[in-house]
């Protein structure tokens, strides 16, 4: 077992390393590179940038060298937990980026683990009343749900909250503790404004979730071992609950890893509409800026978090399911 | 002989499809004594297993117990109408384990896999008996061990997929007699395990049904296993009994052209070398095509034309404890309402 988990970790370093040459090199593809970016804003805006000017920038930042010196450079010095400076910002990407991983992973989960309070047992009780009219009606909505762009559901209920309520629903904070620092008011003032864009956000992986859920569960529920606990004589809420249910949640702990790239990508537009303080629209101006650092430090982080997730879900996976750990004795 | 422990009369189980209903038990009758066994024989889709899960009451949707009784005569001497209460019921579930065990057909895959064997085992004991979680644990390991489970302390805490698929029955055998009910019901409790398996298994049925006065009721369509356990037999053809009796007259004198058709079939290993195995001809109808009048005139070497294809032939009684549903046997009744 401590073999499998060693092998395991060995890979995710290997597969982190992997991420970092990956992301330097996507975020070195678009045609010219920070300074070309910057050179056209200051044009638009009317003042030009002299030859010399644009050569000392280049230098300092290292642009002119070949790729991998770049990425050599780059790598080295994130090894020591410097991730450099943000061009566009001109502070260190780490203080642009701050707080908002952390948010980011905070808001990530709550939608996760509302989405999974919503979908599962709409989907087990779909699967096990199949062709109900109430399976009928959850797959209409779910279908709805899985159409409708989130952003436009954020914009409704923005809408609505600000026309009947008076509410102004964006931001994770109120205007009080917008950059005040952490404090136990703060948190509060957060888990307040948390439910509606982790509401939001999780609408969109509901009506999937509920599909395969369903589908997982329809395969088990002809499985000859929900006949035979039937004929023991079992409740038939036990029956459900205790076997094809948990064999049909089995998969969900393998895709723990991909849950969270999979929210933060999805969620940069809600996030720019409900301007939620999350990474999503960071990495977004940052490509749109050719900013690098910065967004390169996004997907390596992005990245990681992924690939610890993995890691975490193989985990899990081996605590729950006995065919695997024994797979590992023998 | 004893009163009947479970008596089957005129049980019809159908499933309601979108392209039609198929009648996949039409009118199954069969009684069922203490310490002995019935064995239903019948080709593959005939209606054994859903005879068997309509008597638990576990048929799957969109089967459903249309019609006949399935008396019960509990150990009190009362006797209940199984088909009577609510499938669902608290009654229907203490039947259900209780008072008959079931034991299934695919060992692979009728234990969970996420579970451990002695988890199932508890949960069976527990559900019809109060016991504490040790007493429940010691009376699963002594289950274990009465199958001929070896090392059965230790096998309490494995998991279904270690164990071979011989072991595995056995502990579906246990587990199926948990609570220790009068009633076994064998689904082709052999059929996925190999010929020496087998026989270890049918060993072992027996073994126990003498020392718990079990009745058993053995579901299979090899005729090699009923004439080893059976005492009485009910042949099964398209949901119908076609045949009931004592297993020497089944094998001796078997009346239905069906019967006799069946005990052909067996191959010997006294028959010359590279002779054909002798079939029954044509094949089992689709259930949305069921022949006219007696199901099985397509087929039947005996075929009247005119009587078999017209009505339906009742049971009739040849012996006292020997019955057959047959046109050979029966005068058609000219205009039965």
């Amino acid at each position: 077992m401590v073999t499998y988990i060693l092998q395991r970790l060995g890979l995710a370093l290997v597969t982190i390393w992997a991420i970092s040459v990956v992301s330097f090199v996507i975020i070195q593809l678009p045609p010219g590179d920070f300074v070309d970016t910057y050179i056209t804003n200051l044009a638009a805006s009317g003042s030009a940038v002299r030859a010399e000017e644009a050569q000392a920038l280049r230098e300092q930042y290292g642009l002119d060298k070949p790729i991998w010196v770049q990425y050599w450079k780059w790598i080295s010095r994130v090894a020591t937990g410097d991730f450099g400076m943000s061009m566009e910002w001109g502070r260190p990407v780490i203080e642009v980026i701050g707080d908002r991983l952390w948010l980011t992973i905070v808001i990530s989960f709550a939608a996760i683990l509302i989405t999974w309070g919503i979908a599962l047992p709409i989907g087990i009780y779909s699967a096990v009343r199949q062709y109900s009219v109430a399976d009928y009606i959850f797959t209409f909505v779910g279908f709805v749900g899985l159409a409708v762009p989130n952003f436009l559901l954020a914009l409704i209920i923005m809408y609505f909250g600000f026309k009947l309520f008076d509410l102004n629903i964006g931001g994770l904070f109120s205007a009080e503790y917008q950059i005040a620092p952490w404090s136990a008011g703060k948190v509060w003032d957060m888990m307040k404004h948390l439910p509606l864009p982790a509401m939001i956000l999780a609408l969109a992986g509901t009506a999937q979730l509920i599909r395969i859920m369903r589908a997982n569960l329809l395969d088990e529920l002809r499985r000859p071992y929900v006949t035979t606990a039937r004929a023991r004589g079992l409740p038939e809420w036990r029956v459900i609950l205790k076997y094809p249910v948990r064999a049909a949640l089995n998969p969900f702990a393998s895709t723990i890893g991909y849950l969270l790239p999979f929210v933060v990508s999805g969620s940069i537009v809600v996030s720019l509409v409900l301007s939620l303080p999350t990474v999503g629209p960071l990495l977004l101006r940052s490509l749109v800026a050719q900013d690098m650092f910065l967004a390169g430090t996004i997907v390596l982080l992005l990245g990681i978090l992924t690939v610890i997730g993995t890691f975490l879900s193989d985990l899990i996976l081996m605590w729950i399911d006995p065919r695997i750990r024994s797979g590992m004795h023998g | 002989m004893a009163d009947p422990i479970l008596s089957v009369r005129g049980l019809e189980t159908f499933f309601h499809g979108d392209e039609g209903i198929v009648r996949a038990v039409d009118g199954a009758s069969f009684d069922l004594f203490p310490g002995r066994t019935l064995g239903i024989v019948g080709e593959s889709g005939c209606g054994k297993s859903v005879t068997a899960r309509s008597i638990l009451r576990i048929v799957e949707r969109p089967g459903r117990v249309e019609n006949g009784s399935v008396l019960l005569r509990r150990a009190d001497g009362s006797t209940v109408d199984l088909v009577k209460l609510d499938a669902s019921s608290r009654e229907m579930r203490e039947v259900r384990g209780g008072e008959i065990g079931y034991v299934f057909q695919e060992p692979m895959s009728s234990l969970s896999a996420y579970h451990t064997i002695g988890n199932q085992l508890m949960e069976a004991i527990r559900l019809h008996r109060t016991v504490t979680k040790a007493e429940a644990r010691d009376r699963a390991i002594e289950l274990l061990r009465m199958v001929g489970i070896p090392r059965p302390e230790q096998r309490v805490d494995s998991y279904s997929f270690e164990l071979s698929g011989g072991l595995r029955q056995r502990v579906m055998i246990a587990l199926s007699l948990a609570a220790e009910p009068r009633i076994l019901i064998a689904d082709e409790p052999t059929t996925a395990l190999d010929v020496t398996t087998q026989a270890q298994i049918l060993e072992l049925i027996r073994r126990i049904q003498e020392e718990r006065n079990l009745a058993v009721v053995l579901i299979t369509h090899d005729m090699g296993v009923i004439a080893e356990m059976a005492d009485a037999v009910a042949v099964m053809y398209l949901g119908k009994v076609v045949e009931t009796g004592p297993v020497d007259a089944i094998f001796h004198a078997p009346k239905h052209p069906y019967t006799q058709s069946l005990l052909r079939s067996i191959p010997s290993v006294l028959a010359q070398p590279l002779s054909r195995l002798a079939t029954i001809t044509g094949s089992i109808p689709h259930p949305f095509a069921r022949p006219a009048g007696c199901p099985f005139h397509p087929r039947c070497p005996s075929f009247m034309p005119g009587t078999c294809d017209t009505g339906a032939p009742g049971l009739t009684r040849l012996a006292p404890d020997h019955e057959a549903r047959c046109f050979l046997y029966d005068q058609p009744r000219e205009t039965s309402a």
